[in-house]
Order: structure tokens, then sequence, then C-alpha cells
């Protein structure tokens, strides 16, 4: 079936070679980095988690985000879902994907990965990432391969994949609160040591995911000619609209209890994200104009997407998808991993910005994962013109 | 006949059991015989550590010898060009900086005439409830019956989780190669300092091992050895141990101890 992804338009195959270009210039970036050490990125004894991490926990959101498409088809027969899906599961398998490799290039001695295998490690929150990743992205890999074989076939589904997909919906679950636990069981990280931390990772991935998801149907219609639907869009939008309006709620109730509470520890976090910390006579303020850029595209979202009329104008909602996606982005993709760093266990400040080598592997890992999904959302297309998309999963 | 099969049988099965068994019965025999305790080791039931800021005021260069003691025997070098790629297993800070949350604004006044301005040394607190060891993926690191928090390099995947999880900042990784560090310093460095002790390679973490290895052979950590008294190490549960000695006869305190970490280095301030 992958033959599909073999014909195409020049354009497809342009898109194609410029994504290869990037992952070609992120494997020399890498290579780099293996050559120097992690030395090579902006991470430092007292920021000991960067870019990768961040975007590998954006990610998680992403994939998990596909569940938002899967359960209203399966479990409340929502069907006019049924024809985007499949571009849900892909979406989660090139997310994983990314999501897996953003922890390789983040390890100090890589090769040394299988280590978590030799040796499991049950008390760990990362050995249960592992298992939970791993096993997202074969259920995912398998259960859209299935059900477009069988599409391409032209017959329905067969019956025992049912059980995989009603499996898939808990696993997209566990995979972003497992994730957010790597962050909030730490003692002495006050930023992330927050019992919400997997509920705003839960909200914040299914209004990013769906999101993208939206801003994918709108770039599939005007580049593939593949008409998901005004109705199935609209009712998506609605998933997003309730989950960044969540989402921001529960950034305000995590405010609320670090600042009426008074507890320097857990303030200073919040200080110097959103208006810069003075220390030793030095206002240290890197993240602010981000934060506040975050801050304004989530207002901006909203106000998109809580009014029917813009949320409902065919114009508009690509712009409201495109501000939830880049403001959860900033949260979840650049703030959140560092700022748990700032300052130190031991009050210093060490300020972090990513190397241009690091944002090179970063932009090489991203051109990964567009790279997979653009072939799995080609195969996928190409079977849906000859059935005609008609067939029932 | 029946009875003949049956006793067969049980007799055929206790022997297998016997036979399976054997390996257990060795496991259990040679536990603790895995590797040898040399004749000369000091042995604990739980190692600790006492930094007497008190007794340093009378000898202000005590810690900046320790610090040198301990990062000689470690081969842990003390000049980096790229100050994000240091590493260090033991360093002086402030007070505010090593009990944050502790300082009030009349503070500074003990500490500048009652303790001459010293700031405390910091390293790993080989905490009983260690937050290292439980996140990490590989059991790298790890807890010895004797308290002590060890690290395995050659298991170590660099995924600095423990990083993350130590609340005192203890832990290192190495951003580079020691040696790709000393080639960018450009200047001449004795290293390794310490041939009996491993170099390290880069994407590994490390810290203070309350240097297992000195222990071994029956010498103090080279840290105690270098501190003119002002560290004192010794078994907590031998209640004529050094530490045992200072923490009944002065107030000590620990760092962060509210986090439940039961950090094992004292401090008399």
């Amino acid at each position: 079936m992958l033959e599909k992804a073999l014909r195409g338009s020049p354009g497809y195959f342009a898109w194609l070679v410029i994504l290869l270009a990037l992952v070609g210039l992120g494997s020399i970036c890498y290579f780099r980095q293996l050559m120097y050490g992690l030395g090579i990125t902006g991470m430092s004894r007292d920021v000991s988690w960067g870019l990768y991490i961040a975007q590998f926990t954006f990610l998680v959101g992403v994939a998990a985000s596909a569940v938002m498409l899967v359960l209203p088809y399966y479990l409340h027969d929502h069907k006019i879902f049924g024809k985007i899906t499949i571009l849900g599961e892909f979406l989660a398998v090139a997310a994983v994907t990314m999501c897996l490799t953003f922890i390789i290039v983040d390890l100090g001695q890589p090769f040394r990965a299988f280590n978590v295998i030799l040796y499991p490690t049950p008390n760990s929150v990362l050995f249960w990432d592992m298992v939970v990743l791993n096993g997202y992205l074969f259920l995912n890999i398998f259960i859209g391969w299935t059900l477009i074989s069988a599409e391409r076939k032209g017959v329905a589904a067969p019956k025992w994949i049912k059980p995989f997909i009603i499996l898939s919906i808990p696993w997209a679950v566990s995979i972003h609160t497992v994730t957010a636990f790597l962050y909030a069981g730490l003692p002495g990280r006050h930023f992330w040591l927050t019992a919400i931390m997997a509920p705003r990772f839960l909200a914040s991935a299914f209004a990013a995911g769906p999101a993208l998801l939206i801003i994918f149907c709108y770039i599939l219609k005007r580049f593939a000619g593949f008409e998901a639907g005004w109705e199935a869009i609209k009712s998506l939008s609605k998933v997003v609209a309730y989950a960044m309006v969540i989402s921001v709620f529960f950034v305000l109730c995590e405010i609320f209890t670090v600042f009426y509470s008074q507890i320097p520890e857990h303030m200073s976090h919040f200080v110097y994200q959103w208006v810069g910390l003075m220390h030793d006579d030095h206002l240290y303020w890197k993240f602010v104009p981000w934060m506040w850029a975050c801050g304004a595209l989530a207002i901006t979202a909203c106000v998109l997407l809580i009014v029917p009329q813009w949320r409902n104008n065919e114009a508009i909602l690509p712009w409201a998808c495109a501000a939830v996606f880049f403001s959860l982005w900033i949260e979840k993709g650049i703030t959140l991993t560092t700022t748990g760093f700032i300052p130190s266990p031991t009050e210093t400040i060490t300020e972090y910005t990513p190397s241009l080598n690091e944002i090179g592997v970063t932009l090489g890992v991203w051109a990964l994962g567009f790279l997979v999904l653009t072939i799995l959302y080609k195969v996928a297309l190409a079977v849906k013109e000859i059935s005609g998309g008609e067939v029932a999963h | 006949m029946d009875s003949g099969r049956r006793r067969f049988l049980q007799i055929a099965g206790l022997s297998a059991l016997g036979l399976g068994a054997k390996p257990v019965l060795d496991a259990i025999a040679d536990n603790g015989n895995q590797f040898k305790v040399g004749p000369k080791a000091k042995l604990a039931k739980r190692w600790a550590m006492v930094v007497d800021v008190k007794k340093a005021k009378d000898s202000p260069e005590a810690f900046k010898k320790s610090i040198e003691a301990c990062h000689l025997s470690h081969n842990v070098l003390s000049k980096w060009k790229n100050p994000k790629h240091e590493v260090k297993w033991i360093w002086q800070a402030k007070f505010e900086q090593a009990f944050p949350g502790e300082e009030h604004k009349y503070l500074q006044d003990y500490l500048r005439d009652g303790l001459k301005d010293v700031h405390p040394v910091l390293m790993c607190n080989h905490c009983d409830n260690p937050p290292c060891v439980r996140v990490c993926p590989t059991k790298a690191t790890f807890r010895r019956p004797d308290g002590i928090v060890v690290m395995d390099y050659h298991r170590c995947i660099g995924c600095r989780f423990c990083m993350a999880a130590c609340p005192y900042g203890a832990r290192s990784l190495n951003w580079v190669d020691p040696k790709t560090a000393i080639k960018e310093l450009g200047e001449p460095v004795n290293f390794p300092t310490n041939r009996e002790f491993p170099e390290r390679t880069r994407g590994v973490v490390e810290k203070c091992t309350f240097c297992s290895e000195r222990l071994a052979v029956g010498l103090e950590p080279a840290c105690v050895e270098a501190s003119q008294g002002c560290l004192a190490f010794g078994d907590l549960d031998d209640p004529n141990s050094p530490v045992r000695k200072l923490i009944k006869s002065h107030f000590s305190m620990r760092r962060k101890a509210h986090l439940g970490t039961d950090p094992q280095v004292y401090y008399i301030l």
C-alpha cells in the first residue's frame, strides 16, 4: 500500500524534498552532538532539560488527541467523524514517532537506550513512559493500517479490530498522564509539583491536537482536494473550544493557588515567567515576551472559539486554531519544562537559550514527523479517493 | 503397584525440588560475598556526615581544601571554559542557597559575626529516601545497604531524570568529555589527577559517592581527611561515632528535610 506514496504531483514531491533536506540538516546537527556531547546544546547543570524534552512533552499531547475523534466516532456513533478518524490515528503515529526521537536525541548515551528494557525499573516513571508510548505507537499503526487496508479492498473493517480501537482510548489518556507524572512527582521542583499537571496536560492536548487536525483539513482540501466535511470540522472545533477554555481555566487555578498561598518557592517560577525575576540586582526575564505572546494568543483563541458566529466562520476558524496551537506550543513546547529549573534548587538562576545546533536537531525531528505524516496521509487519501470514502469502518 | 508408582513419583518430585532449590540456596548462602570485602574496609550500618560550619569559622580555608581534595581524588576538573559544562561534587554556597526559606532579614548579622561568613559546603545528601534512585529508569543509581547512594557510570543512559529529581542540585552531567573540556581550556591541566579512580565519558551523570572507593580500603572520605576537623564522618548507628557525638552535643539541621528525602548530611551552624 505504501507504493501509493510514490505517485503524486510535483508539489507533493517538492514538499517531500524540503522535508528530506530538513531531516538531513537535523541529522548533521545530531551527528555533531553525538561527537561533541550534549554540551553543544544550551542546557546546563542547572537547566538540565531543554527544547528536546519540551517538544516531546508537547507532542505527546498532539498524539493523545486522536482520541477526540476515535471516542465520539466509535463510542457515540458520531458518524461525521468517519472520514477523518484515520487522519487522527496517523497524526498520532507521526507525533509519537517524533516523541520517541526527541527522547533519543536527548540522551547523553543514546547507544545505551536499551538499558531501559534490559534493566526494567517499574518505580521509574520513565520506564512506564517508554511502555505506554511504544504501545500507543503500535496501536495506532496497527489500527490505522488495518482500517485503511480494509477500505482499499472495499470491505468492512474486520470485527477483531474493534477491541484494539476501544483500548486505544484509555491508552491515549495514559500516555499524557504518565508524561505529566514525569514532572509532577518530583520533590523540590515546585513549578511542576502540582496534582493538576496531568489534567492540564490532557486539556491542552485535546485543544492543540484537534486544532492541528482542523488546520490539516484546510490544507488537505486546498492541496489534495480532500473534503473532510464542514460539519465534521465544526464538530471538532467545539472540542477545541471546550478543551482550550478548560486548559486556560486550569492554568488560572494554578495561578490562584500559587499567589494566594504566597509560598515563595512556588511563586518564583511564575514571577520569572510573566514579569521576570530579580536576583542579585539583575532582572532575569528571558521568557516574559514568550509568556505574554502565549497569553495573548490564548485569549484571542478563546474569544474566537467561544463566539459561535466566529467559530462557525470558515475564514476565521483556521486562525483561531493556529492561535490555540501556537499558544499551547509556547506553554508546553518551550516554557513549562525549562521554567521548572529556574530558579534552581539552590536558588541560583541560570537562564536557557537553545543553541543553533539544538534548534537544527529539533527542526530535523519535526521534519521527520511531517515526513511520516505526509506519507501516511498520502496513502490514506489515495485509498479514500478510490473507495470514495464511503466504506464504513 | 499403584502405591509403588505414587511413591516413585513422590521421590522423583522431591529430588527435582531439591535440585531446583540448590541454586536458590546457593544464592542465599552466597549473599554478601558477591563482592569481597577487603580486610581494611571501613564498614557501617548507616554512613553519615556532619558539616561543622561553626568550627570552620576558625579555619576558613578548611572547606576549600576539602573541595580541592575531593575533586583531585575523583578526576573532577576545577576549571571550565564554558561554565554551563561544569561538573562538581562538592561546593560552597551562601546560607540562603543551602537552606532556602530558612533565611531572614537579621540572620546576616549572625552569619557575619557568629560564622564569620564561612559558607557551608554542599554535596550529595545520600538520602535515606532518595528521589534520584526512585526515578532512574535503569537502576544506574542505587542505594547501598549502608546508605551510600552510588552511580554506575557504565549503565547510565544520560536521561538526566535524576538531575530533575534531586532537590539539592547535587548531580552533574558530563556535557562534554573531560578531555574535550581540557582542550577547550587551552592551558596545561594535570589530568587525570588520580589514576586509581575511573575517568568518566561524556553523557553520563556523576556525583559525590561518600568516597565509597576509599572506605573500601579503610580510608576516610577525601573531603573529611582534608577538612581540618570541620567535616566528620561515621556510622550513625554507632553512638560513639564522631557524627553521633557531634549531633548529640550540637543543634544540627539538614537541607530541605521537609521534603521527606531524609538527607544524611547534618549541618552545625
